[in-house]
């Protein structure tokens, strides 16, 4: 068996007085694609969040290449975060600045890399998204699809050894989609990343998956692979693969 | 409608439109017992029907009917329709004066704190943001000093210049009377500097500036901006707070020297039209008025009102809750509170000075 590089152990989510999470545990291992499932609102962003710090977990522990982040300090933390890229789940472009200027913050804030090769990787990774033409543009001027394709460039930018993406699919043509789907295949295989990822689309699901971790009502219904997913007598999970919809 | 052998048979349709006459009807039958509810004769029914049929359970209680003869379709829409399985709505229940002030008590507590966290970063980050600008944008403080600066010259200026003309007139006609008129440029030096050029500017910036610093990071908040910049290890407040805590700090004592300048200026219109007083006369009286420490206690003050409306307006940005809805909310609020500290802390100020000189 692998070892795990996001190790998560009975997290409790809440807002306020409301649980979300209710005892999760959830293992990623390296290369790897991982598919996130669960209808709306069962808490898979709120998981992701509170995976990556955005949130501090009620209790639980998550540990991120092995060590322990929950209560970790600041500048080590963030050694750690310059190794994983997020792609939120509506984009979370910076509004104020262009397309270049988003990617760059990761660069200029983790390497000290010169602004030639700056701007090269930059370019690549537009590229990559098929944004070429749309540098200098800025996220308003972009369309839905556009911004989420932009955004993962910014998550791609460090080429992070983690990355996460929370629906990256949604709201793109089953073409983009698939080509998406194509890039990150392409990016687990070539930079040897491990991705968690959260998609509804029984499609893309089949293309890229590797393992399974399926949600409902904050609890963990199923985990496993992809094949054991699609074998699986769980009655959501079953449901799921068969018609691709939420019971 | 017909109530036999403890059996209730309902004809028709049940729909939006029928339903209240047939509960008015079912009324009559609401002491006796039902066993069955027949629904051989029904031949329709929306959810309104559905609802009504859960009224009819739900108000003969314990006893429940048995629901019988019921076609296949009526049957998929009572399973669709039926409220009977769902949960209660959890209504919110009503809390007692003690939870109440509890709650309050235990709120403020809470949002003080944050508060005061707040502070300490905003403040620290600026300190080390003099010297260290990683994790700020290029060009970012020149840019917030060309809003919050140039941008507001032109408002606070003509404010100000109405403003001094105004206190003028108001005291000149008293002055007039006594002979006193060489007094007006006292009164414009002391009060413009010491009072009215401070938190002029810094209402009109808490206005301009204070909202937009609000709403901006309100939106950076509800579009997860604020969160991606934590995904790159950036610290937000570095990164949107910090330059524009240092660009009011270079803004602030620059508008309310132009303030409180343009503000005598407007007195001196006064002075010279309507009190018959030479504009050489006017300045060398405001320049023998006027000591240093009026000065600096005025500068000084405006100080704490500039950071006053950067903290408060980061506050309630990065507090905000829901989305679009609450950005507008936390920016009203944040004006109202930034103004109510400034005249807060002013008054705070005038104090110290009134009982220590
Ligand atoms: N900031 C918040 N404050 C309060 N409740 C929240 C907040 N964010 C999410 N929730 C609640 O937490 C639950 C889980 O939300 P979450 O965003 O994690 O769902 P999700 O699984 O990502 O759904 P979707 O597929 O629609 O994105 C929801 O019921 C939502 O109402
Ligand atoms: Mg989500």
């Amino acid at each position: 068996m692998k070892k795990a590089i996001i190790s998560v152990k009975n997290l409790v989510a809440k807002y306020g007085d409301k649980i979300v999470l209710d005892g999760v545990s959830v293992d990623v291992y390296p290369q790897e694609i991982t598919v996130i499932l669960g209808g709306s609102g069962c808490g898979k962003t709120t998981l992701i969040k509170n995976i990556l710090r955005l949130y501090e977990p009620y209790s639980g522990s998550v540990k991120i290449f092995g060590k322990e982040v929950t209560g970790m300090d600041e500048p080590e933390y963030d050694e750690i975060l310059s190794k994983i890229g997020m792609l939120f789940q509506n984009g979370a472009l910076l509004n104020s600045i262009s397309i270049f200027d988003n990617i760059s913050i990761p660069l200029e804030q983790h390497t000290n890399l010169s602004a030639q090769i700056i701007e090269k990787m930059i370019r690549v990774k537009l590229n990559l998204v098929n944004l070429g033409e749309s540098a200098s543009s800025f996220p308003s001027e972009l369309s839905g699809g556009m911004k989420k394709r932009a955004a993962l460039a910014r998550a791609i930018a460090l080429d992070p050894v983690i990355l996460v993406c929370d629906e990256p699919s949604a709201g793109l043509d089953p073409l983009t989609s698939a080509s998406l789907d194509e890039l990150i295949k392409k990016l687990k295989k070539l930079l040897k990343m491990s991705i968690l990822i959260v998609t509804h689309e029984l499609a893309s699901i089949h293309r890229i998956a590797d393992r399974i971790i399926f949600i409902d009502d904050g609890k963990i219904l199923f985990t496993g692979t992809l094949k054991e997913a699609k074998m699986s007598k769980v009655h959501e999970v079953e449901t799921f693969f068969r018609v691709g919809k939420f019971d | 409608m017909k109530l036999k052998d403890k059996t209730l048979t309902l004809e028709g349709e049940l729909t939006k439109f029928t339903v209240t006459a047939s509960l008015r009807e079912f009324s009559q039958f609401r002491n006796e017992t039902i066993g069955k509810i027949d629904m051989k004769k029904v031949t329709f029914a929306d959810s309104a029907g559905i609802a009504f049929l859960d009224e009819i359970y739900l108000s003969l209680g314990e006893n429940s009917p048995a629901l019988i003869n019921m076609s296949n379709e009526i049957d998929n829409a009572f399973k669709t329709f039926s409220s009977l399985d769902i949960e209660k709505v959890v209504v919110k229940k009503t809390i007692s004066i003690f939870e109440f002030i509890g709650n309050g008590f235990y709120k403020w507590r809470n949002s003080s704190k944050n508060a005061i966290y707040l502070l300490a970063d905003i403040f620290y980050w600026s300190f080390v943001g003099i010297f260290n600008k990683k994790g700020q944008r290029k060009g970012s403080v020149v840019q917030q000093s060309l809003f919050i600066g140039v941008d507001a010259f032109g408002i606070i200026g003509l404010l100000s210049f109405i403003l001094g003309l105004i206190l003028a007139l108001q005291s000149a006609a008293q002055l007039r009377q006594f002979g006193a008129n060489i007094f007006v440029a006292d009164l414009m030096a002391i009060s413009m500097v010491t009072e009215m050029g401070p938190i002029l500017t810094a209402i009109i910036l808490a206005g301009r500036s204070g909202s937009s610093i609000a709403s901006e990071i309100a939106t950076m908040k509800v579009t997860e901006e604020i969160d991606a910049l934590k995904m790159m290890a950036i610290n937000p407040i570095r990164y949107v707070v910090v330059p524009k805590f240092h660009a009011i700090t270079i803004c602030i004592p620059l508008l309310v020297t132009a303030s409180t300048i343009i503000g005598i200026f407007g007195g001196l219109i006064v002075a010279v039209t309507y009190l018959d007083l030479s504009a050489i006369a006017y300045f060398n009286r405001v320049i023998d008025v006027l000591t240093l420490k009026d000065v600096l206690v005025g500068l000084g003050k405006s100080y704490f009102f500039a950071w006053v409306i950067v903290i408060i307006g980061s506050y309630y940005g990065f507090n905000v809750k829901g989305g679009a809805e609450g950005v507008g909310k936390v920016t009203t609020q944040s004006v109202v509170a930034s103004i109510f500290w400034v005249i807060i802390l002013d008054a705070i100020n005038s104090l110290i000075f009134y009982f220590k000189v």
